[in-house]
């Protein structure tokens, strides 16, 4: 028998049957259009989430190396135990890798602390306080918005100079210009010579919003006289990431002393074992999230089959008619599966269809958009419930003799 | 050879533990061309012997032969490729689909057998037409008489040329001069030439019929020609 005749007349049986149960379709319907619902906005978030994440890291630079005497990924105490005896890197381990790097084009020591800034009555507790030279303007990723950033004299300089993070900025500056005034930091007045752009959420503790960016020479004043400082390494050439690496792992082990047979004694790390990272943890939480999903979907699932079954049982005079005049059990069980998938392609459609306007507000808060790869899965999951859940009451339905069929009332 | 061959044919159903001898022992042949009529009080098992040879069911024990195939050895699906090309089997409770127009009640033979819609539609129409329905051809059946009913009932059973056409009752449902309409319709198809079996209460309807064969307690108890 012509398979598309069948088709045919399996899509036209159960847009009937939809059609005269409107309601108990709509209802059985519910349970798919959550699911679906949810798997197009899970799937939207994760990816949007991505996308947040791989453009906020980016600010950090993929060309740029960061040395410290911790690995940014330590998997044990007993690592940790080690590394807690490394000796610090110094500052003059810093200008002596400068001086050594062939494929460096950037080379800037970052020491860090905690600490309040005021300005007049205003006060922002707790700022990253960053103290570094010139040259982390290449390998920090930041962009100055207003002002300026230090030159190489003030780096090493003695003049009292800052520049601000964009919410460290607006914190203290509600409603004048940052650059210009003095601001109070570690016991000294710090003149703002430069306000960075904004970088968003997403960077985490990695984001220089909320930092206040000082020459080397100031912080070695105001907090620490021997600071344990990072050293990032921006790279003349991204291609040249792996040689530079080792270039650089090579300066360190000399200029720390490092006995041939030894271990190295700091961390050499580049954004990409971030990414790494994040790809475990996103993975994690898109499993999490396609759980629930699918257990949603397992739900309108067993409504579908349930109303399946009562489809089948209502009809099965009309299945006793069809196999006496020669439907086959394949047609029956073909017609039934159409309804249930036509049920659930319903659902999927409808879902999708209110998971769009959700998508644009979401857009609002994160690069989220719904595409055609969601759009297809979305339609795929939906067809599939029906059939998987359709194919057990059409079976039974496909199976029924058509004596007993008919002489249901 | 006959079109239709029983041999020593028993239908047993099985109630809890009692078993329900509904057909013992029949041996039966029918030629091409004959019109027989299937008389017997109620419970006598006209109905299951004629389930059987409309390949609704399939005897417990014997041979049955239709047209030459070994029905009681085929499977679901032969059995229902044979019922959509052999039979045309017509209904006391007419039996049509309720969502769906006389047309395509006509047509749903066609479309198990897998004809293109074009040529479906022109035989359905024809057929429709030898009933006299043309005009009632959009028409669900809630929306016609019950001899109109039967009228699509028997246009569907003959739409794709069948070797017999099996009625059971088909007047039981019908007052009595809308069933003397339909016998008439049957006398027809006989002198056309078509096999024809007929299960009837009424004496008056199976003088129609050239062979009378009369069964109780699910066996024949006579058999004759007229
Ligand atoms: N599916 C069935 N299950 C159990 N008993 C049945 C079934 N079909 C028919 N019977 C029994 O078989 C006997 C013959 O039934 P049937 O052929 O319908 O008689 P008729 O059509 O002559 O009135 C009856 O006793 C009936 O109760
Ligand atoms: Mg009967």
């Amino acid at each position: 028998m012509n398979f598309f005749v069948e088709l045919k007349e399996g899509l036209g049986i159960s847009w009937d049957a939809i059609r005269a149960n409107k309601l108990r379709s709509g209802l059985t319907t519910l349970g798919i259009i959550i699911g679906i619902v949810t798997v197009t906005l899970m799937g939207t978030a994760i990816d949007a989430f991505n996308r947040a994440f791989l453009q906020s890291v980016s600010a950090i630079g993929a060309d740029v190396l960061f040395v410290q005497r911790f690995g940014w990924f330590i998997d044990s105490d007993e690592e940790w135990v080690k590394a807690e005896r490394r000796p610090q890197i110094t500052l003059a381990q810093a200008r002596e890798v400068e001086r050594q790097m062939t494929l460096a084009q950037a080379v800037a020591p970052k020491a860090e602390t905690r600490a309040s800034v005021k300005y007049k009555n205003r006060s922002s507790n707790m700022v990253n306080v960053i103290g570094t030279t010139e040259q982390f303007l290449l390998t920090g990723g930041v962009i100055v918005v207003a002002g300026r950033f230090f030159t190489p004299g003030e780096a090493d300089g003695g003049r009292p100079l800052c520049v601000l993070g964009a919410n460290v900025a607006t914190n203290l500056f509600p409603d004048e210009p940052a650059v210009g005034n003095k601001i109070r930091l570690g016991g000294a007045a710090l003149e703002v010579i430069g306000v960075l752009e904004k970088q968003g959420e997403f960077m985490g503790p990695f984001s220089a919003d909320n930092e206040v960016i000082i020459p080397m020479q100031q912080f070695i004043t105001s907090f620490f006289a021997q600071p344990d400082v990072q050293i990032q390494v921006k790279v003349t050439d991204l291609r040249l990431l792996e040689d530079a690496k080792e270039e650089l792992r090579g300066v360190m082990r000399k200029i720390r002393h490092v006995a041939p047979a030894d271990e190295d004694n700091f961390g050499i790390d580049q954004q990409e074992m971030f990414i790494k990272l994040f790809n475990r943890v996103a993975g994690r939480i898109a499993a999490v999230g396609f759980f629930i999903t699918g257990l949603s979907l397992f739900v309108g699932g067993i409504g579908i089959m349930n109303i399946m079954f009562v489809s089948v049982a209502e009809r099965t005079r009309e299945i006793g008619i069809r196999k006496a005049i020669g439907a086959k059990r394949r047609t029956i069980l073909l017609q039934f599966l159409i309804e249930a998938a036509s049920i659930c392609l319903l659902g999927g459609l409808l879902g999708l269809a209110i998971a769009w306007p959700l998508t644009l507000v979401m857009g609002r808060f994160m690069p989220a958009r719904m595409s055609p790869f969601v759009v297809a899965i979305a339609l795929l999951v939906s067809l599939l419930t029906g059939v998987v859940s359709g194919f057990f009451p059409a079976w039974r339905a496909a199976r029924m003799n058509p004596v007993d069929a008919l002489r249901n009332e | 050879m006959g079109l239709i061959r029983l041999q020593n044919i028993s239908r047993r159903y099985q109630m809890g533990t009692e078993t329900i001898h509904a057909l013992r022992d029949v041996s039966l042949e029918i030629e091409r061309g004959e019109y027989v009529a299937i008389m017997g009080p109620s419970g006598s098992g006209k109905s299951t012997l004629m389930n059987l040879i409309g390949c609704l069911d399939t005897p417990t024990d014997g041979a049955f032969e239709l047209n030459g195939n070994k029905v009681s050895e085929m499977d679901d699906n032969e059995l229902a490729e044979i019922r959509n090309r052999e039979i045309g089997f017509v209904f006391q409770s007419f039996n049509l689909l309720p969502r769906s127009s006389a047309l395509h009640n006509v047509e749903l033979p066609l479309i198990y057998s897998g004809m293109n819609a074009e040529e479906r539609r022109k035989v359905a129409l024809d057929t429709l037409e030898n009933v006299g329905l043309t005009d009632r051809m959009h028409h669900k059946p809630n929306e016609m008489s019950g001899g109109q009913r039967q009228r699509v009932a028997i246009a569907r059973a003959l739409v794709n040329k069948p070797s017999i056409i099996l009625a059971d009752e088909p007047t039981g449902n019908l007052d009595t001069r809308t069933g003397v309409e339909i016998m008439a319709l049957f006398a027809d198809l006989s002198r056309k030439g078509n096999t024809l079996i007929v299960v009837t209460h009424e004496e008056d309807v199976a003088k129609h019929a050239r062979r009378i064969l009369r069964i109780r307690d699910g066996q024949i108890a006579s058999d004759e020609k007229v």
